[in-house]
């Protein structure tokens, strides 16, 4: 957590130097700052002001700077308390209720700022007075009478600090282009992707990589490219559909995905039936788990996924077949089996799918980079937008990036 | 006509140390100091040719001479100090009750901002410093610029040697500026070098920096200064002035020389 106070510098500050020591002193003495606002006296006798937000890598540090300020005239802004009011009813924000963004969040409580657990975009603050901690909520869980943070004071918003790794995710840019070449982009990945497959192993928190994909992965013929990232345990949680686990299985069952013979290319006598057929064979038998371990489903994603044991989220949509068992058809249902996955998440890949790459990017903090890949630039290109320093944005093929990850990281097809 | 504010030294000794200069076992030879005070109260009246007002000393209050510290004037308006240490605030309530005898507009900072008048605010027409850190709080200046509209630069004093601006920062009539640069920062002496040209700042050496050379009374083209300061009244002297020197080493022991002595009323 970083440390901050917004301080108030006023009088002649310009002239005499004053703003300029004070500015010095707090980089002399490690931390940082942001000059919010200066306003400058028009004339000599008029005083100028400065609001500058000290920031420190401890509370320490940053009581240590506060005091090295003071007697320059840095005054700590008058702060207060953030404004709770009680929900008026389940599922009913107050008026005026704070709305988040995906950047970590401080709420000041009894005079003491505490930090917003499980900060996601676009959810409301739930403040626990008695055991002093805040907490986002979505608007479908709130209770009649939880005290809601409304209003914009006693809040404040944490801007993201540059990431220390040198590498694509510390450009801190979210262009997003067909033009640029990969290569590298991919291998910063897979750099990660060990880092953090040696992390998971030692149950280091924040650790787990997060894969959210679609059908296309299926195919385009990424399938045997995921099932050995996973199989590495590169991958620790999939967010998918239900289309993507039933043309999975659909290959190793009939050896097509939506018709298509798999390795042939093409179309087979009857094909369309195929993914139905394997729903149906998996409803049969009451869940993916048990046709993996009993051995009618011996390869592919889903077979890699149980074998893993990776958590799996399938959100269904209107549009789905069957579904197989385990998909949620409950879409609030399926955001909060999905919002409960990803706290320990350290990095995403959203691969291949508009719907679960959106839905995954809104529910990720603006501190976990993430990997949007799309053959369509518009999917990267709303990712990239919604502010996150780490977000890079691959314009390629789901089964190009994914073959080309797991070649990176020694596969041998 | 310049009238200026003092005090008779009729109880003034060392009864506490509040400053470097200041040693209990440095008794104040009170002969010796009535004497210097007098001469230089004659000096003022009669070379200088300026206007005393006499406050009435009070016991137990040795540095009430010291009216530099009364608080601050400009025109009409009067602001008593707020002094940083406890053995000088009880002198708070008779410098304000003296600006109220006579008429001024009172104005008062909070308790607790401490601001130790003309001693750390001094300046030319258009435009004052403010000496912060040793015993006037930053924060008083700002208050004091709105109240009077002047622009106060404030600086730092980073050798408690020079506790107060004006021992080592005197602006002359002339618009020149007497000071010792080593009381103060980088950026304290940035901003002077910034707002006074060359030709116009007199650096006092250490030495006689040491003698409080800066705690002169000026008007006019009368300069009244501790004696025995050869280098500053040379340098002085070239820039026209007249010098006064008087001794007034008795109340060094204080920490303190002409220019702590008086307060300038208009």
């Amino acid at each position: 957590m970083q440390d901050q106070e917004t301080v108030i510098l006023q009088g002649h500050i310009i002239d005499s130097l004053i703003l300029a020591k004070v500015l010095d002193t707090i980089l002399m003495l490690g931390g940082t700052f942001d000059l919010q606002d200066v306003q400058i006296g028009k004339t000599r006798e008029e005083p100028s002001r400065a609001r500058i937000v000290v920031r420190a890598s401890s509370a320490k540090l940053l009581g240590d700077i506060l005091h090295a300020i003071q007697p320059h005239g840095a005054t700590v802004e008058n702060e207060r308390d953030c404004r709770l009011t009680e929900a008026p009813a389940d599922g009913i924000f107050p008026d005026e209720f704070y709305a988040t963004t995906h950047l970590s969040t401080q709420v000041r409580v009894n005079a003491q700022w505490l930090e917003v657990e499980g900060i996601e975009m676009d959810l409301g603050i739930r403040v626990d007075q008695a055991r002093l901690t805040a907490r986002t909520v979505p608007m479908g869980e709130v209770k009649r009478g939880d005290l809601i943070v409304t209003g914009r004071e006693g809040v404040r918003v944490i801007p993201l600090q540059r990431p220390r790794d040198r590498d694509v995710f510390s450009f801190m840019e979210s262009q997003v282009s067909a033009e640029r070449p990969h290569g590298h982009i991919i291998g910063d990945i897979a750099k990660r992707l060990v880092q953090l497959r040696a992390g998971f192993r030692e149950g280091k928190v924040g650790s787990k990589v997060l894969l959210a994909g679609g059908p296309a992965i299926v195919h385009a013929g990424g399938r045997e490219a995921l099932a050995w990232l996973i199989d590495e345990e590169f991958i620790h949680v999939l967010f998918c559909g239900n289309a993507l686990p039933a043309h999975d299985m659909e290959v190793d069952l009939y050896g097509t995905s939506l018709g298509y013979g798999h390795v042939a290319g093409r179309v087979v006598p009857h094909g369309h039936e195929h993914h139905l057929r394997t729903i149906n064979r998996i409803r049969a038998i009451g869940s993916i788990e048990a046709a993996v371990k009993s051995g009618v489903v011996k390869t592919g994603i889903m077979a890699a996924c149980v074998r893993r044991g990776v958590q799996v989220v399938m959100a269904g949509t209107i549009r789905d077949d069957g579904p197989l068992p385990g998909v949620i058809t409950d879409s609030v249902e399926a955001q909060a089996a999905m919002r409960a996955a990803i706290p320990d998440i350290g990095l995403a890949l959203l691969v291949a799918s508009t719907l679960h790459a959106v839905a995954t990017g809104n529910l990720l903090p603006a501190t976990i980079p993430s990997v949007c890949v799309d053959i369509n630039p518009a999917v990267p290109t709303k990712l990239a937008d919604r502010g996150s320093f780490q977000a890079v944005g691959l314009v390629m093929d789901a089964a190009s990036f994914l073959r080309e990850l797991a070649r990176e990281l020694d596969w041998k097809p | 006509m310049s009238r200026l504010l003092v005090c008779p030294p009729d109880y003034f000794g060392i009864e506490y140390e509040i400053n470097p200069w200041m040693r209990r076992s440095n008794a104040v030879d009170s002969d010796r100091a009535v004497r210097q005070w007098h001469q230089l109260m004659l000096v003022l009246e009669q070379d200088v040719g300026v206007v005393l007002e006499r406050m009435q000393p009070i016991p137990g209050l040795p540095d009430l001479v010291f009216t530099a510290n009364a608080g601050v004037v400009m025109g009409c308006k009067a602001v008593p100090s707020r002094f940083r240490y406890v053995e000088r605030q009880k002198e708070e309530a008779y410098f304000e009750a003296w600006f109220r005898a006579q008429g001024y507009d009172v104005l008062t900072l909070e308790k607790g901002l401490v601001f130790e008048g003309a001693g750390d605010l001094l300046g030319f027409s258009d435009g004052w410093f403010g000496g912060y850190r040793q015993r006037s709080d930053i924060r008083a200046f700002s208050i004091l610029s709105e109240w009077f509209t002047k622009e106060i630069l404030p600086l730092e004093l980073v050798d408690s040697r020079f506790y107060h601006l004006d021992t080592c920062f005197c602006p002359l009539s002339g618009g020149e500026l007497l000071y010792y640069p080593a009381a103060f920062d980088r950026y304290g002496r940035a901003a002077i070098t910034e707002r006074i040209a060359p030709e116009r700042r007199l650096a006092v050496p250490e030495d006689e920096a040491l003698k409080f050379a800066c705690n002169a009374v000026c008007v006019g083209k009368q300069i009244v200064l501790p004696a025995g300061c050869p280098h500053t009244e040379q340098l002085l002297a070239s820039r026209g002035y007249r010098l006064h020197p008087v001794p007034l080493d008795e109340f060094m022991k204080s920490g303190g020389s002409a220019k702590c002595l008086t307060l300038a009323l208009n």
